[in-house]
């Protein structure tokens, strides 16, 4: 009686819709380079080539997404829960600053170390992501306007406190690079991939995808968290304690925002640079929204995400097309992807003509 | 006699849900032509093939005897083909004649006066009583239904589809609704009207095509036919309209407030220093005029809404200040007023909403972990008790479902939980015989099990069917407390004005 089929093949249809976004968007990229007077096909060999051609792009295109991945989670728990979170910028920022002091500062042995750094990171971002979701809670102040206030008050912290207590020997504008050894960097992973940025960030971001499903999915606390999304009123005669679930997923969408700090500032770069809020924590929005918020969804987004980010460079090298042709690529799939509706509708209708018979389905 | 619109073998398919199946609707010119049918049913599927919002994916239209493609209601408009649809289509800040001839404005310059003075003469013409110059949100609910109607007369329309019209009219204005009607006809109009009241068909209709589960049953003569006749073949078996009710075995009292005073949204009191007692093995009907504090009141002991003063206690418990949770372990029950933004996760599957109460406690979850399993087998047995009808079973959006399907689905959800008071707001609104003789039947078997029920409704005659004390509420308190065989409707509804009478059962 309970059949699964149904459900399957709705998940096929997201990923579809999907696919559709991202292939439109290709050929949006494909019509602005043929419009520049550039060769659109080898923009495009050069953009995928110079994020995928040998193991050392491969790495940085992994370190690259690493940290999309871990915004775009972090987004899109937010949104599950019917709330926008435009601060992750903001909550990396601290996550990265708090993993920073604690790489300059704090020496133990290595599994230990790493143990405390990760903390630091999930903590920072954790209390970065919390405040507003008290101050929604608690007096009903818009999500949006007090994660954007958070991030320039991130963003003005880093100014005062980089040059204070971490600055590096010739630099005003950043902090001291850290010792390899008190990075997420590891030998094995930088020599394994030809002295990329590859870092064990890859390796939490990953563990945060399946830690997000698994939530989501599979937990009470998910069960409530998406329950307020989708229907506050009902969550609340249900008995579901809705600003106790405001408060969580803010938590927890700025633990994420904060790993995704940690991956930055102490994996990919090894220093922190003032006056520079991270874009990441914007593009994280355009990942979420391609991967329809659901955490594998947001591994592939931002996988794909990070191949044009790290691409575009060699691109831009390599041909005329100038970078931001990347960005606009990335611009159009959103439009795309947020009328993925029609897509869907679409798909629907072309399932239907090529089903042979319309009433198996009962 | 000429068929002005014949609808001839109509199929439309929905995923995993056959809406219509070979479905002939043939209405006569000057007809007044009710489609009976259970809510799901197919008729608003029916109709909105005719007007052109859906297509069919089989079958002949034909108007006036010529077969026609309909793409959109504008083509419909074309072909004299009016609808007033069930949620009306008005913009509230407008005067009548704006919102009439917006769409038809006719040029640059607006012609209001000229238009006014033709919707006077229409409305006047009709009898419809309608002032060309008022603003909608001034108007009653009734007259807006009136303006809807004069906006297809503007538009010329000869034949007029009404949609579930009486489900948002008081009882006085379905008389003055079923007038109009039959001075529609009488000007040489033909109506269809699409509803599941057999009352309302008996009134007006002349003749009555049945539907049910989207085929197509019988179509018959109103006049000849007798209301258990139709409502058999709508619901597919014989239909009792009495509650089959066993004397009551009143028990302890479950619910007990006292002294309630509760604010509304306007910070003004709408619960006056209220008292009243619900026992195990009763139900307790609350008749009032809608917006008498009813509302509040059930907020008040459902714990959505703060009590400024007073008791509420449940078995025994005091629950003034608990938290809604807590209410919901002792033992409350809650079929909300508004099924759509209280009831239901409309977005989610059938069955988390199904354990959207339940899914904290074992056996539902353990230790923070869903038992997925459990929870689809558990809502896949309240969903066959219940007979709650859905495309893809406990995988369908509850928005998906129709609006009787998703009444059951809190019906079952609520009784199924087995609560000691089960509060049940409107219950039936908006649902067929079928549904309602199903729900009322609910009620009393929870009763009988020795729980205590709380029924608000604004239809007397649910009050008096269900009830075994009547609490009148007027102005947020309650006037008196009646034994539904010792009074009638008469001096319920008068009580309901404000105006007391002797007789008290409270205690």
């Amino acid at each position: 009686m309970i059949n699964r089929r149904r459900k399957v093949r709705q998940e096929g249809n997201t990923f579809l819709m999907a696919v559709s976004a991202v292939v439109l968007g290709l050929v949006a990229g494909a019509l602005l380079m043929a419009l520049i007077g550039s060769n659109p096909f080898s923009g495009f060999y050069y953009l995928f080539r110079g994020g995928l051609m040998n193991i050392e792009r491969v790495g940085n295109t992994m370190a690259t997404a690493t940290t999309l991945m871990l915004v775009g989670l972090s987004v899109a728990f937010a949104f599950k829960t019917g709330l926008f979170n435009i601060g992750a910028s903001g909550q990396m920022l601290i996550g990265g600053l708090c993993a920073t002091i604690v790489a300059h500062k704090v020496f133990l042995p290595r599994p230990l170390f790493l143990i405390v750094l990760i903390a630091s990171g999930l903590i920072g971002g954790a209390i970065w992501g919390v405040i507003p979701g008290l101050l929604k809670a608690r007096f009903n102040v818009h999500e949006v306007v007090a994660t954007i206030m958070m991030n320039w008050i991130a963003y003005w912290s880093v100014y005062y406190f980089v040059p204070a207590y971490l600055k590096g020997p010739s630099l005003e504008t950043e902090s001291a690079s850290i010792l390899v050894t008190q990075s997420l960097r590891a030998p094995w992973l930088t020599k394994l991939f030809h002295g990329s940025y590859m870092n064990l960030g890859f390796f939490i971001a990953i563990a945060c995808v399946i830690l997000v499903k698994f939530i989501l999915d599979k937990t009470t606390l998910g069960f409530g968290l998406k329950a307020v999304g989708f229907n506050r009123y009902c969550a609340e005669y249900a008995g579901i304690r809705v600003n106790r679930n405001v408060i969580i997923s803010m938590m927890i969408a700025g633990a994420l925002a904060g790993l995704a700090g940690l991956s930055f500032y102490t994996g990919y770069s090894r220093n922190m640079q003032i006056g520079v809020l991270p874009a990441q924590g914007f593009d994280g929005i355009a990942v979420a929204l391609l991967g329809a918020s659901n955490p594998l969804g947001v591994f592939f987004s931002a996988l794909f995400f990070g191949v044009l980010q790290s691409g575009k460079g060699f691109m831009n090298a390599m041909t005329a097309v100038p970078p931001e042709i990347a960005d606009t690529i990335i611009a159009t799939i959103i439009y795309f992807t947020a009328t993925s509706v029609l897509f869907g509708r679409m798909w629907d209708s072309i399932f239907k003509r090529f089903k042979k018979n319309p009433k198996e389905e009962q | 006699m000429n068929h002005v619109i014949e609808m001839l073998n109509i199929r439309k398919e929905f995923p995993g849900v056959v809406a219509n199946d070979n479905i002939t609707l043939q209405v006569r010119e000057g007809e007044i032509h009710a489609i009976l049918g259970e809510n799901g049913a197919g008729k608003s599927t029916l109709m909105s093939i005719l007007f052109g919002l859906y297509h069919a994916d089989e079958g002949v239209i034909k108007v006036r005897g010529k077969e026609v493609h309909i793409k959109d209601p504008n083509d419909a408009n074309d072909l004299g083909i009016g609808m007033v649809h069930q949620h009306f289509q008005l913009v509230h800040n407008f005067t009548v004649t704006e919102n009439i001839i917006l769409g038809k404005e006719g040029g640059f310059v607006l012609k209001r006066k000229e238009a006014s003075k033709r919707i006077a003469e229409l409305s006047a013409r009709y009898g419809l009583n309608i002032n060309p110059d008022m603003i909608i949100e001034d108007i009653t609910v009734g007259m807006q239904q009136r303006v809807e109607i004069l906006k297809m007369l503007y538009r010329d329309a000869d034949i007029l589809i009404f949609d579930e019209p009486t489900a948002v009219l008081t009882p006085q204005e379905i008389d003055e609704l079923m007038q109009i009607m039959r001075n529609l006809i009488k000007e040489g109009k033909s109506v269809i009207l699409i509803t599941h009241k057999l009352a309302e068909i008996k009134a007006v209709a002349d003749r009555c095509t049945i539907i049910r589960r989207g085929k197509f049953i019988d179509v018959v003569d109103v006049a000849s036919t007798g209301v258990n006749q139709m409502a058999a073949m709508m619901v597919g078996r014989p239909v009792s309209f009495k509650v089959e009710k066993k004397p009551a075995h009143i028990g302890r009292v479950i619910l007990d407030i006292h002294d309630l005073t509760v604010l509304n949204s306007k910070k003004l009191p709408a619960v006056k220093e209220l008292n009243l007692n619900v026992r195990s093995g009763e139900i307790v009907g609350i008749a009032g005029v809608d917006g008498n504090g009813q509302s509040e009141l059930i907020e008040a002991i459902t714990g959505l809404r703060p009590i400024v003063s007073g008791l509420v206690s449940l078995d025994g418990n005091d629950i003034t200040n608990a938290p809604i949770r807590t209410r919901n372990e002792i033992g409350l029950g809650h079929i909300p007023e508004d099924r759509q933004r209280r009831g239901l996760v409309l977005t989610s599957a059938v069955y988390n909403n199904i354990a959207i109460k339940e899914y904290y406690h074992t056996p539902f979850s353990n230790h923070g972990l869903l038992n997925i399993s459990y929870l689809q087998e558990y809502a896949q047995r309240v969903i066959e008790q219940f007979d709650v009808r859905s495309g893809e079973g406990i995988f369908s959006h509850a928005g998906k479902l129709s609006g009787g399907n998703q009444q059951k689905l809190i019906v079952g959800r609520e009784i199924v939980a087995n609560p000691q008071l089960l509060i049940a707001v409107q219950p039936t609104r908006g649902l067929d015989v079928g549904a309602i003789e199903y729900i009322h039947s609910q009620l009393v078997a929870h009763r009988d099990k020795g729980h205590a029920v709380l029924l608000v409704s604004f239809e007397l005659d649910e009050i008096f069917n269900l009830s075994d004390r009547i609490a009148v509420m007027h102005s947020g308190k309650i006037m008196d407390v009646v034994l539904p065989n010792e009074t009638d409707e008469a001096a319920v509804g008068l009580m309901m004005t404000g105006i007391a009478t002797g007789g008290t059962a409270n205690d």
